[in-house]
């Protein structure tokens, strides 16, 4: 960043990263300490806050410069090496100079389906750039992101962390021009911004009117035990797609040894970074409330005293209006100490950003994150419930499910469980996307079919449905008959419709794609194996493709699913598998080769000695590739 | 009456709180291992040591051995997929074992061959990774880091210096040093450290000091790492399995 302060008429127009007024300098050494100093004052000299200083301090800085992570190591009594492999670990971090302005498309294959790609192209064409580069004048970077939980209103972008939806020809063209004359963020059309919230169907959950501290007031007014034993009877379980038993789990952590009770901690996972899935971030929009008293409720049953928010850091742009919600609750008593005149009742809860990291959302990576660290999930046992946060018994909790437990603790168990299946009991959102007419939230009893949704969201050519995101599971037209139940088909919510036009093999592609930017690179079988298998999809794309390469397909999945140390490299086969298993013909259309070929093209590997040598003629060819 | 379970059908004694493989180890059965020592807690990375209990995968290092496990290790299947692992660990960096100092004294070569692995399957990477040759008894070799972690654990908890740390996610993780100018000369880094003596691999290797032990008297070509590994577990003191 090159902008010196007081340089007047043009420092007004001067864009700025979201919700920091200046951008500082980050060439000047006095600048980054005083901005690294400034938010270690600010947050606290905890190693545990790491992640959320960097975040911060870039917030300031725009980048982190090696003298930036020099200075926090210092701070923080951190060795520097530690402080580089946290902020080299998340995407959102930048270890290098970057642009004014960065834009960020979602690469998802909803949105790559509308146009998504070729709409960033257009925008670099626009800016005279290329994706992934950035600008010669330090104005501008376009890249790509994984989902950014704005698929049923796409294309769409992050720019310096905003969203910007619904994405045409025309606002690109509007973008393009705000980039080039350097408007800042702040004076560019407000409704650029807009979020849709979409939500289409209404049930328990999504029509509740419960006023912040009815729950709350009515479990304080029996007990710990009678509010567990609620959770209980009303069968909830973990809406992040496990569906282990809620109650389950808060008794697995209330049973487990502690020196002070009051050091358990509740955690909500608000870091929904399945591709397709957006409903936690409409619960944290319209219903902010309802998660903040469920979170708060499990605090009352498991007695714990600190609980925090994980929001995925393409939810940065919520945080504020979070953070108002959470004050608000602060003064009515609903939160801080003696919460409703309760004795001994006292809970705060923390919002913690994450920074563009999908394997976060697994919960032990989750923690690792939360206490400053690289996301890689650990070894488990011992789980979170005996050994979370700082080594203490933590509950992980799905955002939708701690805003249940707050409809059962204010109505009872009995009522809940009277809707959707015995084993499946209660309501689920569906983030719905994709080849339908109203894309958005869906709330349906569980155990409603695959056909019935698709009805709902006038989806009419469905060919095939991805459940559950890039992890989950693809169903083919003959399956709709199947049940959104976790008997069934489990899931956390995403449902991705694709038409007959579509072409599933592009649709594993894109998701393994997906697995292999966003592994940890902890375990061998994940980090490489991801890694391969996307090469091996783009050799069949690329018309390289030979059985032989099917074969090392299937080798490669079960080595995934067997062996990888968690669930994404697990995963990470599934959409390959499913397509193999249920749309071969999509990629046999692909061999087209019966005997095996490289993937190296030696014809267009000599393209830069041709260019360097001015020469295109036939002898400047192999025999079989002549112009 | 000591407790066992069955490895491959034969039966492996243990004390309780020792995993799968230390127990294995200990007992003379050889369980292939490239991130797991046993001064250190397990690590669960390498994946190699997997074993198969009641029908799935797990790493035997991370795995409590219990009463009546039923382990199975030595399976076409399980050996395949370890052969699959090896494989990759050549693809994904720059192994070029002849050139190499580590040559003969390599843990991922030893196993290799163990494994009988006589070609690569994969195309090969090749990742851009400079060498660090600042510091002035040690040099980093990074083109075959296998991501181990054993020298930033010795680092951290014994030689308490943190000098190395992992950066970067996925197929970009790569090793980082303690030092703002990223070179390891500016680390406080000694060459008697455990961190600087235990590379599996040829990462980190003493200047002056290459191809030291001629072609035939080398580690593994005097044994196999399963007879090394099974020989070096009778010479520990007990207490040290972990």
């Amino acid at each position: 960043m090159t902008q010196r302060k007081g340089s007047g008429e043009a420092e007004r127009d001067m864009p700025t990263p979201p919700f920091v007024p200046q951008i500082l300098s980050c060439d000047r050494p006095d600048v980054v300490d005083g901005a690294v100093d400034a938010t270690v004052e600010r947050r606290g000299r905890d190693g545990a806050l790491l992640l959320q200083i960097l975040i911060e301090a870039q917030e300031r800085l725009s980048w982190l410069s090696p003298r930036a992570l020099s200075r926090i190591a210092a701070r923080l009594d951190l060795p520097r090496a530690h402080v580089e492999g946290v902020a080299s670990f998340y995407s959102f971090l930048h270890l290098r100079p970057v642009g004014l302005y960065r834009l960020l498309f979602a690469d998802n294959i909803i949105e790559e389906m509308q146009g998504g790609r070729d709409l960033m192209l257009e925008l670099c064409r626009q800016l005279w750039i290329e994706p992934g580069k950035l600008s010669e004048d330090q104005l501008v970077s376009v890249d790509v992101t994984s989902c950014i939980g704005m698929s049923d209103q796409g294309p769409s972008l992050l720019v310096n962390g905003r969203p910007i939806t619904g994405l045409t020809p025309e606002r690109i063209g509007a973008i393009a021009s705000l980039v080039r004359d350097r408007i800042s963020l702040d004076h560019w059309p407000q409704e650029l911004f807009a979020v849709a919230d979409n939500v289409r169907r209404r049930d328990v959950l999504l029509s509740s009117r419960l006023a912040p501290g009815d729950a709350l007031r009515r479990a304080i007014a029996e007990s710990r035990d009678a509010l567990v034993a609620q959770v209980g009877r009303a069968n909830l379980r973990g809406r992040g797609g496990a569906g282990f038993a809620t109650a389950r789990k808060w008794e697995l952590c209330r049973q487990a040894p502690v020196r002070d009770p009051g050091a358990r901690v509740v955690v909500c996972n608000a870091d929904e970074g399945e591709p397709g899935t957006f409903k936690d971030r409409v619960l944290l929009t319209l219903m902010p409330d309802h998660v903040f008293e469920g979170m708060t409720l499990a605090a009352y049953a498991l007695e714990a005293k600190r609980g925090f928010l994980y929001l995925r850091g393409e939810y940065r742009y919520l945080r504020e209006d979070l953070e108002a919600v959470l004050a608000r609750r602060r003064r009515d008593g609903l939160l801080g100490r003696s919460i409703l005149g309760a004795e001994a009742f006292d809970f705060e809860i923390e919002i913690h950003l994450g920074a563009g990291a999908y394997v976060c959302g697994e919960e032990t990576a989750l923690i690792e994150s939360l206490e400053g660290k690289r996301g890689a999930p650990r070894i488990r046992p011992p789980f979170p419930v005996t050994h979370g946060y700082l080594g203490q018994p933590t509950s992980v909790n799905n955002v939708e499910t701690l805003a249940l437990a707050t409809l059962i603790a204010a109505h009872g168990g009995e009522d809940f469980a009277k809707v959707g299946t015995p084993q499946s009991t209660g309501t689920k959102l569906l983030s719905v996307s994709g080849d339908c007419a109203a894309p958005g939230v869906y709330e349906f009893p569980f155990g409603v079919t695959i056909a019935e949704v698709l009805e709902a969201c006038g989806a009419r050519r469905a060919k095939a449905v991805q459940l559950g995101g890039a992890a989950g599971i693809t169903l083919a037209e003959r399956e709709f008959a199947r049940r959104v139940a976790f008997e069934d088909a489990p899931t956390a919510g995403a449902l991705m419709v694709f038409d007959q036009s579509r072409d599933m093999f592009q649709v594993a592609r894109n998701f393994v794609r997906f697995f292999a930017h966003e592994s940890c690179g902890f375990c061998t079988p994940c980090r490489i194996g991801t890694t391969l298998l996307r090469d091996l999809l783009q050799k069949l794309e690329d018309g390289h493709g030979s059985p032989l390469d099917l074969a090392e397909i299937e080798r490669l999945d079960h080595l995934l699913q067997a062996t990888s140390h968690c669930g994404l490299g697990q995963a990470a086969a599934n959409p390959v598998l499913d397509g193999l298993r249920k749309f071969r013909p999509a990629f046999e259309a692909r061999m087209l080769h019966e005997e095996f070929q490289p993937a190296f093209n030696l014809d267009a590997a000599l393209a830069r000695a041709r260019q360097l040598s001015g020469r295109d003629d036939a002898l400047a060819h192999l025999p079989e590739h002549k112009p | 009456m000591t407790k066992v379970f069955l490895l491959d059908g034969a039966p492996v004694p243990f004390e309780d709180g020792q995993s799968v493989l230390a127990a294995a180890r200990r007992a003379g059965h050889f369980i292939p291992h490239l991130c797991w020592r046993e001064e250190f807690p397990p690590h669960g990375s390498c994946k190699l040591c997997v074993v198969k209990i009641d029908g799935r995968q797990v790493s035997s290092c991370a795995t409590p051995a219990r009463e009546g496990l039923v382990v199975q290790s030595a399976t076409e299947e399980i050996l395949d997929e370890r052969r699959e692992l090896i494989t990759m660990l050549f693809s994904e960096g720059n192994h070029f074992c002849p050139s190499c100092e580590k040559s003969g004294n390599c843990q991922l070569q030893a196993l290799a061959y163990e494994l009988e692995i006589l070609a690569p399957r994969h195309n090969r990477f090749f990742p851009d990774r400079p060498v660090d040759a600042s510091h002035p008894d040690i040099l980093l070799d990074f083109n075959r880091c296998i991501f181990c972690e054993l020298c930033v654990r010795a680092s951290r908890d014994v030689d308490r210096k943190n000098v190395f740390a992992l950066g970067g996610r996925g197929i970009n993780k790569h090793l980082v040093v303690n030092a703002e100018s990223g070179r390891l000369a500016d680390t406080n880094l000694d060459k008697n450290d455990l961190a600087a003596n235990i590379c599996p691999v040829g990462v980190i290797l003493h200047k002056r000091r290459g191809f030291a032990v001629p072609i035939g008297e080398r580690i593994y070509d005097e044994q196999p790492i399963s007879a090394r590994d099974l020989a070096a577990a009778r010479e520990e003191p007990r207490e040290r399995q972990a």
